[in-house]
């Protein structure tokens, strides 16, 4: 293997990890867009996607695109229900009550998970729903259809997500309330209901990264949202948390960055390099790389 | 602003609920209060039975049990006394396993210990065995250290040096391959133990370690550092860690077509590697304690039970904890009391065939013994070597 052919497939790795953080990334960044709320318990439903999807598979045996949608579909409800019952009773509260409860969602989820039986804390292997095929772009680098389904389908709901953001009525709804909650309000823009709907459309798409990690990596557990989670936040702060195309890159670059510290030989500080880089992103540029400096209101 | 309030003390609440319910799952072993007052000698477990490593602490418990089942059929010890087993959950952590052994020593004075299985844990919890003069076997922990804490603590298994050298003589001579890579967890004792004797007696026998590549047990991503070994084109690549990262490990090297000879210690002797891994983990090499395939009296006699009782083929770590209770309950009987000084001193004296071999332990309160090799082929075990040490 030449360096450049160890270089592309080290870049290959890296996008189809970043896609995943960039799914995840998305539901941060709408969420926090709409209500300014940190949802710590994100990495969780992708935890949660990522097992509903498995039973979907093992115990229905449904195909792998039925199973993503039932994860999607099954998260989306969650979500929903979580913001219902966990942050909207503290809506007016102050943010960091909102923050720790996000915090004490994420350890009941992971909590939960290991209590009911049949999840419990051992890792269980992914199953094959997909004939794995290799496509050779060059010789000795080569992409599974695993990868290239997780960075289709990664693609393809980030066009949808964009779709209903600017050009449905909902998208704009939410638009509005992003900006001003109150004016929207006013304005004859159901509050509750365009939230409600945010909390769906971003955990239904880290239910879809759940699915696609557990594909890709073969193995799903009930910690395994704690650390695409904690990436896919400072995919978001790095992006420009509130922006939607930011998650997006800001993910993309996370995925890519990580993958090249462990090509460098230094696996050890993959981890510690995502969150160096949220550090830095905070103290020199805190609106990210797509964010405009706003000015808080006081 | 107080309905607030009481809304996130409810969450907090119902959190913390979640916490503690999980660790306070009624044991199977604990005495009912309906069973008429009897005496007993009680024998604390220290073992994985949910967590990362499950299938190890599941195995050993229902070996243990079985041990103690047959040898109180036929009388118990000292004189007619039975075997009570108190087995602790640690949930495959360090942490926990220090909890309960300082809770089976204080709270339910047990006589003596067996445990823990992962060398990381047994670190962890034999000390406070040590410190409370309380003898310990661990029936699986590999790692040198873990009987150099004191004179209290035995194991009932090989070493790492021996296993890391089985390893890469086989490698060697029976499979000719001379250049190898290696990938070694960092948080655990076990793993960077292994990778560093097969590292040696790998080279020591003329082969080349090409690449030595690390990850910490959270990683799920694992092909990064697999193109870098693919890149050096070694003929065999050593993964000496426990099942639940070696499953994943091997499954994603075969998809991006890394074509070597995978082998690794006695962590992935367990029914999950194949759930894991799936056809990834076939043609794949293991050195282990003990194989059912082995033809002596005690492992026939071993298996009928084992079968006969759960209704599945005993794994080696299940042939470990059988032969460490044996070997406790041996003890007592040769120390002809509960006193843990007693016990220890017979231990150190003790001579005794079980399942997986003979073992007498020298003074660090290690045994000497022969290991396997196993290989893996259409997603079973099979005997492929002895090795003497």
């Amino acid at each position: 293997m030449t360096i450049t052919q160890q270089v592309i497939q080290q870049l290959i790795n890296g996008i189809s990890l970043g896609s995943v953080y960039a799914l995840i990334a998305l539901g941060y960044t709408m969420v926090y867009g709409i209500i300014r709320l940190i949802n710590f318990a994100h990495g969780e439903v992708f935890m949660i996607g990522a097992f509903v999807g498995y039973f979907a598979i093992t115990v229905l045996g449904l195909p792998f695109i039925a199973a993503i949608i039932i994860a999607m579909v099954f998260c989306a409800i969650l979500g929903m229900i979580v913001e219902r019952l966990a942050y909207k009773p503290l809506r007016k509260a102050h943010r960091v009550a909102a923050l720790m409860t996000a915090v004490g969602v994420s350890m009941f989820f992971q909590n939960a998970a290991i209590a009911l039986k049949w999840i419990g804390a051992s890792p269980k292997g992914f199953p094959r729903v997909i004939e794995v095929q290799r496509y050779h772009i060059m010789e000795n680098v080569s992409i599974t259809s695993d990868r290239l389904l997780t960075m289709g389908v990664a693609l393809l709901l980030m066009f949808l997500l964009q779709f209903i953001v600017h050009k449905t009525l909902m998208g704009k709804a939410m638009r509005a309330v992003s900006l001003d909650k109150d004016t929207a309000q006013l304005m004859g823009i159901n509050v509750d209901k365009t939230i409600s709907f945010t909390f769906a459309l971003g955990s239904a798409l880290a239910a879809a990264a759940g699915v696609l990690f557990a594909l890709n990596y073969g193995v799903v557990v009930y910690q395994m949202g704690l650390l695409p989670g904690l990436k896919a936040f400072v995919s978001a702060v790095l992006g420009g948390i509130g922006i939607i195309p930011g998650a997006m890159l800001g993910g993309m670059l996370i995925g890519i960055v990580e993958v090249s510290v462990s090509a460098a030989g230094y696996s050890m500080v993959r981890d510690a390099v995502a969150f160096t880089i949220l550090i830095l992103v905070l103290l020199v540029r805190p609106a990210g790389l797509f964010g405009k400096n706003v000015r808080e209101k006081v | 602003m107080k309905r607030k309030m009481f809304l996130v003390l409810v969450i907090v609440l119902i959190a913390a609920l979640a916490l503690s319910g999980c660790g306070k799952k009624p044991d199977a072993t604990t005495p009912t209060p309906q069973q008429p007052v009897e005496e007993f000698i009680k024998i604390g477990s220290v073992m994985p039975v949910t967590g990362a490593i499950a299938t190890f602490g599941v195995s050993s418990v229902e070996a243990i049990e079985l041990a103690f089942k047959e040898i109180n059929a036929e009388g118990g010890v000292l004189g007619g006394k039975k075997l009570k087993l108190y087995n602790e959950d640690n949930r495959s952590t360090a942490e926990e396993t220090a909890t309960a052994f300082q809770k089976l020593i204080e709270q339910e004075k047990v006589v003596a210990i067996i445990g823990s299985v992962a060398s990381s844990h047994s670190l962890a919890g034999a000390p406070i065995a040590q410190d409370a003069k309380i003898p310990t076997i661990s029936p699986t922990s590999t790692n040198p250290a873990v009987t150099l804490i004191g004179d209290y603590i035995f194991r009932a298994c090989f070493l790492d040096p021996f296993q890391g050298e089985m390893m890469a003589k086989f490698a060697l001579n029976e499979l000719g391959l001379t250049t190898a890579a290696m990938i070694v967890e960092q948080e655990s004792d076990y793993a960077k133990g292994l990778a560093q004797f097969f590292k040696q007696h790998f080279e020591a026998g003329g082969g080349t370690v090409v690449q030595t590549e690390e990850f910490s047990n959270q990683d799920k991503d694992f092909t990064a550092i697999l193109t870098n070994i693919k890149a050096k084109n070694p003929e065999f690549v050593y993964i000496p860690s426990y099942y639940d990262t070696v499953g994943p490990i091997l499954r994603q090297a075969k998809d991006m077509e890394l074509n070597a000879q995978f082998g690794g210690g006695d962590g992935w002797d367990s029914a999950d590697l194949f759930d894991l891994a799936g056809d990834a983990a076939n043609g794949g090499f293991f050195s282990n304690h003990y194989s059912p395939d082995i033809d002596s009296p005690e492992v026939k006699k071993f298996l009928a039970s084992y079968m006969a009782e759960y209704g599945k083929v005993p794994d080696a770590l299940a042939a470990l904890a059988y032969d460490a209770a044996y070997l406790m309950a041996r003890a007592i009987d040769a120390a002809g009391s509960t006193d843990g000084t007693a016990i220890r001193d017979a231990l150190a004296a003790i001579t005794f065939t079980g399942v997986s071999g003979n073992i007498v332990f020298d003074a660090n309160g290690d045994p000497v013994k022969t290991g396997v090799i196993v290989g893996i082929e259409n997603q079973t075990q099979v005997y492929k070597a002895t090795i003497q040490p």
